[in-house]
């Protein structure tokens, strides 16, 4: 698992939930929000998908660490890591 | 207190309409459909409890909503959206002049949350029912005004709204809410009429087949029978029917097209059961609509009825309206379940519609299925399994009963028409 598979992840996520979205041209440093038109509840389902799908937690007060792409790769690595074991 | 008569107020008419239902997605195609007898029910598994028939509508939901909208809303929504769309656009709205705060929307459900909830208990059973992947989308979608809050959204409508949950009279009272709020001058546009999702949540299923109501048949499309001796029970059906009504005032000042006049209305509770109707109230409920409207029984030209096909509720609907239209051999009465199916909380709604074109092309769609007439359902002005052509439709009154003896009649008639 590397940085790019996580956020590939992330992505893949989004994509289920905001499918009106073109997610080809997301920029990794840019916050998500300042380039889709993603809200609070959709940041909510990010979280739910990251425990339904890969059984990963994230505490609110983390929140924070997924604004964009390389800061979710950079909080997420450690914790699919420690999931797989690796 | 008397009803009194309804001529002192603000005259309310319908600008506009759009439907959906299991066999069509217009009023024209739904119309159409009618009068060639042409039904159209599904058959769908249901959760927990294998096939049944349904009717199911296929409208398509992106026309008005982003894909995001659809996921993160209900089935309801959808269906609400869609319909007020389409009512816009019928109604000619020059909808970036209206002032959006001057709207209402006022739809009536027989119930909601169900669908809802159903799905996220099925979802946590997943998960051990761990509560930690219960969605947080579950509130908004589960409060009551869901469905005309999405409409709000979906349109930029800044004026009240809200769900008036009425059983299955819930067509006809999102209907007179709306003239209601019209006459009093809440609102200068109202967005109303009846919207359902219930056949997504098996507890309707279920509910009705452990009360030996839920209607069945090898071939679908004759599952809902009402009338018929061998009727048994009743399909459930999606669908929504949402008018645009207007002061006629108002109508006229815009040069609208005025597709009917709400003339008259009542409703009224049994206050005797939670599920058997009783037709010594639905006669009252029908006698007021009529005082309402200034009209006598012999003035009304078509009854669409309530009946759903179980044993003894079509019986006491008949019994009800043989009462009061004993000496009215011209009225003729007919039944659009028998098409589609019980759209719950749209039925009401959708069964008016379905019925307005007779005003401009005279013919009365009758109710189908009828194999062996009951001796119990029978009366004089039933249009059985084939239209009737008529001198002339100038007005309608629709029925809509719901369970805990909630009743309602609403009388429409043609504008223009002393």
């Amino acid at each position: 698992m590397t940085k790019e598979d996580i956020k590939q992840v992330v992505l893949d996520i989004i994509a289920d939930i905001a499918p009106d979205e073109n997610l080809a041209a997301v920029k990794p440093e840019v916050r998500l929000r300042d380039q889709l038109s993603l809200d609070s509840m959709d940041f909510l389902d990010i979280v739910m998908e990251l425990r339904k799908k890969h059984g990963i937690e994230v505490p609110e007060a983390d929140y924070v660490q997924l604004a964009s792409l390389d800061s979710c790769a950079n909080y997420l690595l450690p914790k699919f890591l420690a999931k797989s074991g690796k | 207190m008397e009803a009194r008569q309804m001529s002192t107020k603000p005259r309310i008419v319908i600008t506009g309409l759009g439907l959906t239902a299991p066999n069509g997605n217009s009023l024209g195609e739904f119309r159409a459909n009618l009068l060639a007898g042409k039904a159209r029910i599904a058959v769908i598994d249901v959760r927990h409890m294998g096939r049944h028939p349904a009717g199911v509508c296929d409208f398509d939901a992106t026309k008005w909503q982003k894909r995001k909208e659809i996921r993160n809303g209900t089935r309801v929504g959808s269906i609400s959206i869609y319909c007020s769309r389409e009512a816009l656009g019928d109604s000619g709205l020059d909808w970036e002049k209206v002032d959006k705060s001057r709207v209402g929307v006022y739809l009536g459900i027989t119930e909601h949350g169900n669908v809802e909830t159903e799905n996220e208990i099925h979802n946590i059973s997943l998960f051990g029912n761990d509560t930690k992947y219960w969605t947080h989308h579950h509130n908004p979608r589960t409060v009551a005004n869901n469905p005309a809050g999405e409409v709000t959204m979906n349109m930029g409508i800044t004026g009240p709204h809200y769900t008036i949950g009425a059983a299955c009279a819930a067509g006809n009272a999102g209907l007179i809410q709306a003239a209601q709020m019209l006459q009093l001058g809440e609102v200068d546009i109202a967005f109303a009429g009846g919207v359902s999702e219930s056949i997504h949540t098996f507890g309707i299923f279920a509910g009705f087949k452990n009360q030996g109501a839920l209607g069945a048949h090898e071939d679908p499309t004759k599952a809902s029978r009402p009338f018929d001796k061998n009727r048994n029970g009743i399909v459930i059906s999606e669908g929504g029917a949402i008018y645009v009504l207007e002061r006629l005032d108002d109508a006229l000042a815009r040069g609208a097209r005025i597709i009917a006049e709400i003339a008259g209305w009542c409703i009224n509770s049994d206050a005797t059961d939670a599920v058997l109707p009783n037709p010594e109230r639905q006669t009252e409920c029908v006698r007021i609509a009529l005082k309402r409207a200034g009209m006598k029984p012999q003035d009304i030209q078509i009854v669409s009825t309530h009946a759903t096909a179980t044993a003894l509720g079509d019986i006491q609907e008949c019994t009800a309206l043989r009462a009061v239209f004993a000496d009215c051999p011209d009225t003729k009465i007919n039944n659009t379940k028998s098409f589609i199916g019980h759209c719950m909380g749209a039925a009401g709604a959708l069964e008016l519609a379905g019925n307005l074109p007779s005003f401009d092309d005279g013919w009365v769609h009758p109710t189908i299925n009828i194999d062996e007439l009951d001796p119990e359902c029978a009366m004089p002005g039933l249009v059985i399994n084939q239209p009737v052509k008529v001198e002339r439709v100038n007005t309608i009154l629709n029925n809509s009963f719901g369970m805990l003896g909630i009743n309602s009649a609403l009388i429409v008639k043609k504008y223009g028409v002393a």
